[in-house]
């Protein structure tokens, strides 16, 4: 992506905090990042790590209580989205930032038909009346590939397979040309041959409207084939942030080299016992003062016990949160 | 494998589960979604068979409806070698601990108002007597299992991530130790290091306790990992069956080859390396199925025959079986 173009969105020292029955929970810590526009930022991380809160946070979606912002700023074409009023923040979700949730299921309402759903924010930010916005939701079905689109509208979600109802949220976040989309785990559900099909539709509308893309996956193969650049995190935090062959050729933080070994292969020799990460996550019950993948760290050093590691910035725009120099296997030199 | 003989667990023969559609004010039926159309196959014990195919292709439902969530609307299904398709009720209630599922979608599998050890806990309520003490060591035993911190257990569904939760039907389904699971898309919302723990986790209950699985999933590379054969669906029906090592080696259905031609590779550098079957031609719909073959429409070897014939469920020389008129 273009370097020094001003970013379209702007995070910066996200702090998100819930408060449960069994204490605090500090899912998001001091997260910044940067948005280019027309590009795709991809999101990788351990279960947990906070990478769904972080997004609902900066679009306001969270229950506040039990969440709670305990600091930051998102920037938006020149407004704080987190000082936004319930009426500024509608008249941005959905259409001029879609996103598609986590778990498509919850994320449908189950008593209305899925083309009431995916023909609401056309008529509320569109202003298209009933017949077009139902004429123009079957296109958008049809453009992530569900067959029989127009008579599938009536239907209601339980009719859907877990697949065909991931499809409908991107119809939806797809519905008003957003300029951002945030894309959480948008094609768990989706076999490869669809999810080739979808990968290819995001990529022309990034083409043809320039739209800024944050893809949160599990999926490595599908981050290597359309992330600009990645970014890893752990513990609620950024730990590691890099154009996307940089951090594949490269990586620098314990955690995304772990996480690159442990990857079986259609292709490549079958492994008996597939690797695994030993030990647990961090429990996130307060702000972190240490490093939070230290207990499960293979080059563990007294300093990570003691403090949290900042954030360091490479060459070659590569950011890393780590005590450890992985090209000189020692303590980095700052 | 298996020396001597092998003893199917399950018996899946002509299995058929269409939906119903209504229409208008009367909710008319106008016509059915045929999700599974007749399909057939056998788990052998300690097997390990893979289900993958197009999304909405009917992977869920037939899971569901071999464990009997569903009435079914044709075939038959044996499990240990009681035919299990026209069981209600209590006779049904019975058998549930000996199957399980785990669900595709977590959130709505889960109880938002019960916390999760008395989820997990649950199907231990209903069909074990537990002390107090043995009740919750199960509990943590389980969670420690599937990865769950302990001191989650008094928690709500909706204080966890997607893959935490997916984790938490892991431990429910594996409370009771069955025989045979149906995995249903498990490690989809799990990022790969949990997967690998919680495939190890299958692989290991499998070895000790002999389970077995039919596993679902659209992870072509962990589905070569941990099945032992791998049936490939398309719009309903089986369209090749065959032991791991043969299909990823050596596909035979079309539908197999461009599936397996898709598969994202983690390497940034080999984009293009592999050439890619990208399909085209209209996706058809499971109330309206084309005549002849179900990929006719879509098939990049289409033939004259497969517009107006259905391809049979062969066997081929190399003991897979593939439903393809290339094959003739
Ligand atoms: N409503 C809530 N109350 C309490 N804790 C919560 C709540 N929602 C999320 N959390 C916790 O916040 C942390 C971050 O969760 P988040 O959903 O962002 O993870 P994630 O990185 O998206 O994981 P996954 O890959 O499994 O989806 C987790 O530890 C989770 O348990
Ligand atoms: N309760 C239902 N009522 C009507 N149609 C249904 C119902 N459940 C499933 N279907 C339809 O049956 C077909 C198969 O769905 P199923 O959920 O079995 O697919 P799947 O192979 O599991 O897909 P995915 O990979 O997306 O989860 C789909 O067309 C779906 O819309
Ligand atoms: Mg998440
Ligand atoms: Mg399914």
């Amino acid at each position: 992506m273009p370097d020094g173009a001003a970013p379209i969105l702007d995070v910066s020292d996200l702090k998100t905090v819930f408060t449960t029955r069994g204490g605090e929970v500090h899912a998001v810590n001091s997260v910044s990042f940067q948005l280019a526009p027309g590009e795709l930022l991809g999101v990788v991380g351990e279960s947990g790590s906070g990478k769904s809160v972080t997004m609902m946070s900066l679009i306001g979606l969270l229950p506040m209580p039990p969440a709670e912002i305990r600091g930051g700023q998102v920037m938006f074409e020149g407004h704080d989205i987190l000082k936004m009023t319930p009426a500024q923040l509608r008249a941005v979700r959905g259409r001029k930032i879609g996103f598609v949730f986590q778990d498509p299921m919850t994320s449908l309402n189950p008593v209305f038909t899925v083309g009431f759903q995916v023909a609401e924010p056309l008529r509320r930010h569109m202003g298209m009346r009933k017949k077009q916005a139902w004429k123009r939701a079957a296109e958008l079905l049809e453009l992530v590939g569900i067959p029989d689109a127009t008579a599938r509208l009536s239907d209601y979600p339980h009719q859907f397979s877990g697949g065909m109802r991931q499809r409908v949220m991107i119809a939806i976040a797809l519905a008003c040309d957003p300029q951002v989309l945030i894309a959480d785990e948008p094609t768990t559900a989706l076999d490869v041959t669809i999810q080739a099909q979808i990968l290819e539709l995001v990529r022309e509308l990034r083409q043809k409207l320039g739209m800024a893309i944050v893809w949160i996956t599990h999926d490595l193969g599908v981050i290597a084939g359309i992330a600009d650049r990645v970014m890893v995190m752990y513990g609620g935090q950024i730990v590691e942030q890099a154009p996307v062959r940089e951090l594949f050729a490269n990586p620098q933080h314990p955690y995304t080299r772990a996480l690159l070994e442990t990857l079986p292969s259609v292709t490549g020799a079958r492994s008996k016992r597939l690797k695994t990460i030993e030990g647990q996550p961090p429990a996130l019950g307060a702000h972190p003062t240490a490093c939070p993948f230290r207990a499960r760290c293979r080059h563990v050093m007294d300093v990570c016990h003691e403090q949290n590691p900042a954030i360091t910035t490479l060459d070659a725009g590569h950011d890393v949160a780590c005590f450890w120099d992985a090209t000189t296997g020692e303590a980095r030199h700052v | 494998m298996f020396d001597g003989v092998k003893k199917p667990i399950l018996k899946v023969d002509d299995l058929k589960m269409h939906f119903p559609i209504f229409k208008g004010v009367f909710r008319r039926k106008v016509g059915e979604v045929k999700a599974v159309d007749g399909i057939s196959f056998e788990i052998y014990e300690g097997e390990t068979l893979g289900l993958v195919g197009e999304s909405g292709c009917g992977k869920t439902s037939a899971g569901r409806a071999i464990l009997r969530l569903y009435d079914i609307s044709g075939g038959s299904i044996e499990l240990n070698g009681q035919d299990i398709s026209s069981l209600q009720g209590d006779e049904l209630r019975r058998l549930r601990p000996e199957m399980q599922m785990i669900f595709q979608d977590p959130q709505a599998s889960l109880n938002p108002r019960m916390t999760v050890a008395s989820i997990i806990a649950e199907p231990l309520d209903e069909h074990k007597k537990l002390s107090k003490q043995q009740r919750m060591a199960r509990v943590f035993e389980l969670m420690d299992a599937v990865g769950l911190h302990r001191d989650f257990a008094n928690r709500f569904p909706h204080e966890f991530s997607g893959g935490q939760r997916q984790r938490i039907g892991i431990a429910r389904a594996l409370a009771l130790n069955p025989k045979f699971i149906v995995c249903d898309e498990p490690i989809a919302a799990l990022d790969v290091s949990i997967q690998a723990q919680v495939v190890n986790l299958l692989e290991d209950l499998q070895e000790k306790f002999g389970l077995t699985y039919l596993f679902i999933s659209h992870d072509l590379s962990m589905v070569r990992h941990l099945a032992t054969r791998v049936a490939v669906m398309y719009l309903g029906k089986i369209v090749e069956l065959a032991p791991r090592a043969l299909l990823y080696s050596d596909p035979k259905h079309p539908y197999t080859e461009a599936l397996l031609s898709a598969v994202p590779e983690p390497d940034p550098s080999s984009l293009n390396k592999r050439e890619r079957i990208i399909l085209e031609g209209d996706v058809p719909s499971p109330s309206n199925p084309p005549t002849g073959c179900n990929f006719s429409t879509r098939c990049p070897r289409v033939m004259d025959i497969c517009k107006k014939e259905v391809p049979e469920f062969k066997q081929l020389d190399d003991g897979r079986h593939v439903a393809c008129h290339l094959m003739d």
